[in-house]
C-alpha cells in the first residue's frame, strides 16, 4: 500500500470532496453531489464514508470505525485496516478515545463531544426515493421544499397500520429547510442526531454528501397527535444491565431462548468494566 | 528574478499532511461559525496572508475558478496561484473562490449564489481582515450553541445574505495565520 | 455465558488465504500467465477494458487471472486501480472514419466502397463443440491479403450526401467527464454514451433487446459495423503540435433507423451510435441501440414510457460496479435495523391483537 497517497486518495480528489464537505456544512441536510470515485472496496461497503473519513482524516486523528455499533464486524475491521495501512492513523475501539468516528447503522451511545466527528455510510442519501423514484422530480421537491409526499406517505401509514411503519432510516427536518436521510440508523438513535459533533454524511454510489454541523436543530417528521417515539426492545441488556442502550436480539438455542445486549460493543464493554452487570452477565466478562 | 523566487516558493512542505489539517481548521469553523483556528503551512506574495493563501492551496485546483480582488490581484500572486495550484483566474460572476479584503471584493451582488437545485454552486469569499475576534456580531444557528461572537466587516450586508438562505455565499475571514467562517445558515445580529 | 463472535480480522485473512488456493486451482496443472490470457482470452479482456474504461490488455489480464475470471470482479480490479492514475491530459478525439479496419459490414448496402470485410468473427460458424482444441488449439498460418492503402469511408456519409439522414451537430465544445464530475440529469448525449460504454454488457444487450421486441422499437438497420486499430493523438503545448502517443483497438457501429418524421422533423432515417474498446461487437450494436431509443426527445418523438427511453433508468442502472457492490452489499451484518423492524411488526401485530379482542368482546 506504500505507493498510495496518505489515506489512499490523491490531493485532487481530497480537494473535491473537502469543497463539498464545506457545501454540506453551509446548508445542512442539503445532499451535495460530488464526483464519487471507485474506491478499493465495493460501492454499498461504506464507499462514501471512505471518502469522506480519506478527505478529513489528519495524521494526528484516532480511528474508530463501527458497524451495526460494533468494532469487530467484519466490515468494520476492514475499513479500520484500511486506513490503518493508508493513513497509518491510531486506532481504537474506545469511543471516547476516538476522533473520528465512521459508522454504518448506529450512533455509539456515549455522547459525543466538541472535539469529535462522526462520519456516517449512507446507502440511498436521497429520503424521498422510495415515493419519487426520480432524481430530476426529487431534486425539485427540495428546492421547493415540497414534502408533502413524505407527510402522506407516514400519515398512509398511521391510517393503515396504526403505526409509522418506518423503523429505521427516519428521515428528519434539518433546520427547518431539508428532509434528511439520517442513513439506516434505528430510530432510536434519531434524538442524537442534535449533538455536539459535527457529522459527516458520504454515499459514494449516489455520489452525494452531506452534513449536520454541531447544536443543528434536526426534528424527526410526526404529527401533533401522533409524536414521534424513539423505540427499542423493552429489555435490560443482558450483559451489562443497561436499560437505556440499543440492543440486539441474539438467538441462544433451538428452543428459541433468546437475549438482548447492547448492539454498541464498547459502551456494553465499558459498562461491564465498571462493574455493571446483566441478567446473563458475569462479574469478570471480557 | 524577486517574482520568480516568490512563484515557486511557499507550497506546502508536505502536501498531503498540510492540506489534512489545513482542512481540519477550515472545516471546524465552517462547522462551528464564530470559532477562530489557526491556519498555516503555505505563504503566498503580499499582501495575501498565510491563512487565505493555505485556504487556496487546500481548496482550489484546475477544476475551480478563482478571482483575485483588487490588492490581492498583483502578477506575483497570479503566478504563484497558478504554479501552486493551476486554478484557473476568473471574473467574480464565475468565482468558485475569490480572495481579497472586504471592500475590494465588493460588490456582492456579483457573486454566485447557487440556484434552488443546486445550492452548493456558490462562490466561497476569503475575506481579508486587519484581525480576528470574538466580539462584535452575535451569531446563532447550525453549528452554534446558543450564541457566538464575531467581528464581521459589513452586518447589514451579511445578514442580506443569510436572508437567501439556503443560497448565498459563505465567507472565510483571514488574517495573518488565524481563520473564521461564516457559513450562509448563520443568523446575524448586531452586538 | 454467552460470548460474541470475534476475531474479524483473523476470519478475513484466513477467507483471503483460501481464495487465493481456490484461484490457483490444482497446483499439478500448469499455472495460467497473463501473456496467454491476453492472447488467448482476447475478447474477456476486451470486454474488461471497455467497462473498465482503461485501455490495457496487460492489466486486464492481470485482473481476470486475479479475479479467477470472474470478469465484474475484474472489471472492478481495474476501475479502482485507474482512477489512483494521475491525468496527464486528453488526446484529440479519434478519428474513425481514419481506422485500419480488421473488419468491416453493412447490412444496409450489398457493396460500398471500402468492402464487405468479415474479419476474425464467430460469424458463420457452426456452434458445435470442437473437440479437437481440448487436445491442441495449434491454428495453420492463413493466407494473407494485401492491406488496403486507402481510408475506410463511413457508409452514413453517403446517406448524408443524399442528405436523407439526419446531420448530428458539430461541436467543439469539451465533453463533461462521468468519472470526474456527478452524473446529472438530464444528461447530454456526449454522458449518455459515455455511460452506456462503460455499461454492463448484459443489461445494455437486454435494453437493445427490449426495442428490437416493441418497447420503443426503433428500426434500426446496421449501417456499419467497423472494428480496426485508430492512432491516439495528443497535443503537447511545448512543441506547438499533436504527435502520435498509440494505437486503440475499437469497435464501432453506426445504426440506421428508419425515422417517419415528427413535429419538428421531416421523414428522414437517423443514427444510434456505439463505440466501445476492442473487439466488443455486441456491446457496440447494443449501445447504438439504445443511444437512438434516448435520443426519443431531441427528435421529437413521444415518450411510450418504454424503459430504453427512460434516461434515468438506463444510466442510473447501467453501471455493473455499482450495480453488483450494492446488490451484494445485502449480505452485510443489517441486524440493528432488522431488529427495529422486528420490533415494529411485534408491535403492530400486538396492536391489531388488541384490536381484535376488544372487538370481540364488545361483541359479546
Amino acid at each position: 500500500m506504500t505507493e498510495y497517497n496518505f489515506a489512499y486518495l490523491d490531493e485532487q480528489t481530497k480537494r473535491m470532496i473537502r469543497r463539498a464537505i464545506l457545501k454540506g456544512l453551509a446548508v445542512p441536510g442539503y445532499q451535495v453531489p460530488f464526483a464519487s470515485r471507485e474506491m478499493p472496496m465495493p460501492y454499498g461497503w461504506g464507499t462514501g464514508g471512505v471518502q469522506v473519513s480519506a478527505a478529513t482524516l489528519t495524521p494526528d486523528d484516532t480511528f474508530k470505525v463501527i458497524d451495526q455499533g460494533a468494532d469487530d464486524t467484519t466490515n468494520a475491521v476492514s475499513i479500520r485496516k484500511f486506513f490503518e495501512n493508508t493513513a497509518g492513523v491510531a486506532v481504537t475501539e474506545e469511543t471516547e478515545k476516538a476522533t473520528l468516528i465512521q459508522t454504518r447503522h448506529r450512533i455509539p451511545e456515549a455522547e459525543l463531544t466538541e472535539d469529535q466527528i462522526l462520519v456516517y455510510q449512507v446507502p440511498i442519501p436521497e429520503p424521498l426515493r422510495f415515493l419519487e423514484p426520480r432524481e430530476t422530480e426529487t431534486r425539485k421537491m427540495h428546492s421547493l421544499e415540497e414534502y408533502g409526499l413524505m407527510h402522506v406517505k407516514l400519515y398512509e401509514d398511521i391510517s393503515q397500520h396504526g403505526d409509522i411503519a418506518t423503523a429505521y432510516a427516519y428521515p428528519v427536518m434539518v433546520q427547518d429547510r431539508y428532509v434528511m436521510d439520517p442513513s439506516p440508523i434505528p430510530k432510536f438513535d434519531n434524538p442524537k442526531l442534535e449533538m455536539s459533533a459535527i457529522q459527516l454524511f458520504g454515499a459514494g454510489r449516489e455520489q452525494r454528501i452531506y452534513a449536520v454541523p454541531p447544536h443543528t436543530k434536526v426534528v424527526s417528521l410526526d404529527f401533533e397527535d401522533f409524536p414521534f417515539v424513539a423505540s427499542k426492545a423493552n429489555h435490560p441488556c443482558d450483559l451489562c444491565g443497561a436499560e437505556d442502550s440499543y440492543l440486539d436480539e441474539v438467538i441462544l438455542d433451538d428452543a428459541g431462548n433468546r437475549m438482548f445486549v447492547c448492539s454498541d460493543t464498547d459502551f456494553c464493554r465499558s459498562r461491564r468494566a465498571a462493574g455493571h452487570v446483566g441478567r446473563l452477565g458475569t462479574e469478570d466478562a471480557a | 528574478m524577486q517574482a520568480q523566487a516568490t512563484q515557486f516558493a511557499g507550497g506546502f512542505s508536505n502536501t498531503p499532511v498540510d492540506a489534512a489539517h489545513a482542512f481540519r481548521a477550515a472545516m471546524t469553523v465552517m462547522a462551528r461559525p464564530g470559532e477562530i483556528r489557526t491556519l498555516s503551512g503555505a505563504q503566498a506574495p503580499v499582501p495575501v496572508s498565510g491563512a487565505a493563501a493555505t485556504l487556496l492551496l487546500t481548496l482550489c485546483d484546475p477544476e475551480t475558478g478563482v478571482y483575485l480582488a483588487g490588492a490581492s490581484d498583483t502578477p506575483e500572486m497570479r503566478q504563484w496561484l497558478t504554479f501552486h495550484t493551476g486554478a484557473p483566474l476568473v471574473d467574480a460572476a464565475q468565482a468558485d473562490f475569490a480572495v481579497g479584503t472586504w471592500t475590494d471584493l465588493l460588490p456582492l451582488k456579483t457573486y454566485r449564489i447557487g440556484t434552488s437545485e443546486y445550492p452548493d454552486r456558490s462562490a466561497t469569499l476569503i475575506v481579508e481582515c486587519h484581525a480576528l475576534a470574538q466580539t462584535g456580531a452575535t451569531l446563532s444557528g447550525p453549528g452554534i450553541k446558543n450564541t457566538s461572537q464575531l467581528n464581521l466587516p459589513d452586518i447589514p450586508a451579511l445578514q442580506a445574505n443569510s436572508m437567501l438562505y439556503p443560497l448565498g455565499m459563505d465567507f472565510f475571514f483571514t488574517s495573518g495565520t488565524q481563520v473564521a467562517a461564516l457559513p450562509r445558515s448563520t443568523q446575524i445580529a448586531k452586538g | 455465558m454467552y460470548v460474541a463472535v470475534k476475531g474479524g480480522e483473523r476470519a478475513i485473512e484466513n477467507a483471503h488465504a483460501w481464495l487465493a488456493e481456490e484461484r490457483r486451482g490444482d497446483t499439478s496443472v500448469a499455472e495460467l500467465s497473463t501473456a496467454q490470457i491476453r492472447e488467448q482470452l482476447s475478447l474477456a479482456v476486451n470486454r474488461v477494458m471497455a467497462e473498465g474504461s482503461l485501455f490495457d490488455a496487460d492489466l486486464a489480464a492481470l485482473a481476470i487471472k486475479q479475479s479467477r475470471g470472474d470478469l465484474i470482479e475484474a472489471i472492478f480490479l481495474i476501475r479502482a486501480y485507474r482512477t489512483t492514475l494521475p491525468r496527464f491530459g486528453a488526446s484529440r478525439p479519434v478519428e474513425t472514419g481514419q481506422m485500419a479496419c480488421d473488419r468491416r459490414i453493412s447490412a444496409t448496402f450489398k457493396d460500398a466502397p471500402g468492402g464487405q470485410v468479415l474479419g476474425p468473427t464467430f460469424d458463420y460458424t457452426h456452434r458445435l463443440l470442437d473437440f479437437k482444441l481440448a487436445a491442441e488449439g495449434e491454428v495453420t498460418p492463413t493466407e494473407q491479403g494485401t492491406p488496403r492503402e486507402d481510408v475506410t469511408p463511413h457508409i452514413t456519409e453517403f446517406l448524408q450526401g443524399e442528405d436523407i439522414i439526419q446531420r448530428e451537430p458539430e461541436s467543439d465544445a469539451v465533453p463533461g467527464d462521468l468519472t470526474r464530475e456527478p452524473m446529472e440529469f438530464p444528461a447530454n448525449r456526449a454522458l449518455r454514451l459515455q455511460s452506456l460504454t462503460r455499461g454492463d454488457e448484459g443489461f445494455i444487450l437486454g435494453m437493445a433487446y427490449s426495442t428490437q421486441r416493441g418497447y420503443a422499437r426503433n428500426h434500426a438497420f446496421v449501417g456499419e459495423l467497423r472494428i480496426g486499430k485508430v492512432a491516439v493523438e495528443m497535443d503537447i503545448p511545448e512543441l506547438g503540435f499533436a504527435i502520435e502517443i498509440g494505437e486503440l483497438e475499437l469497435t464501432e457501429c453506426e445504426t440506421v433507423n428508419q425515422f417517419q418524421g415528427s413535429k419538428t422533423e421531416p421523414p428522414q432515417f437517423t443514427r444510434g451510435y456505439g463505440l466501445v474498446f476492442g473487439q466488443s461487437e455486441r456491446k457496440s450494436i447494443a449501445m447504438a441501440l439504445v443511444d437512438r431509443a434516448l435520443r426519443w426527445e431531441e427528435l421529437g418523438e413521444d415518450n411510450l414510457g418504454a424503459a430504453a427511453q427512460d434516461e434515468e433508468f438506463v444510466l442510473s442502472h447501467s453501471d455493473n460496479i455499482q450495480a453488483t457492490g450494492f446488490l451484494e452489499h445485502i449480505k452485510l451484518p443489517h441486524y440493528v435495523d432488522f431488529q427495529s423492524e422486528l420490533e415494529l411488526v411485534r408491535k403492530l401485530r400486538r396492536e391489531v391483537e388488541e384490536r381484535t379482542t376488544a372487538h370481540q368482546e364488545a361483541a359479546e
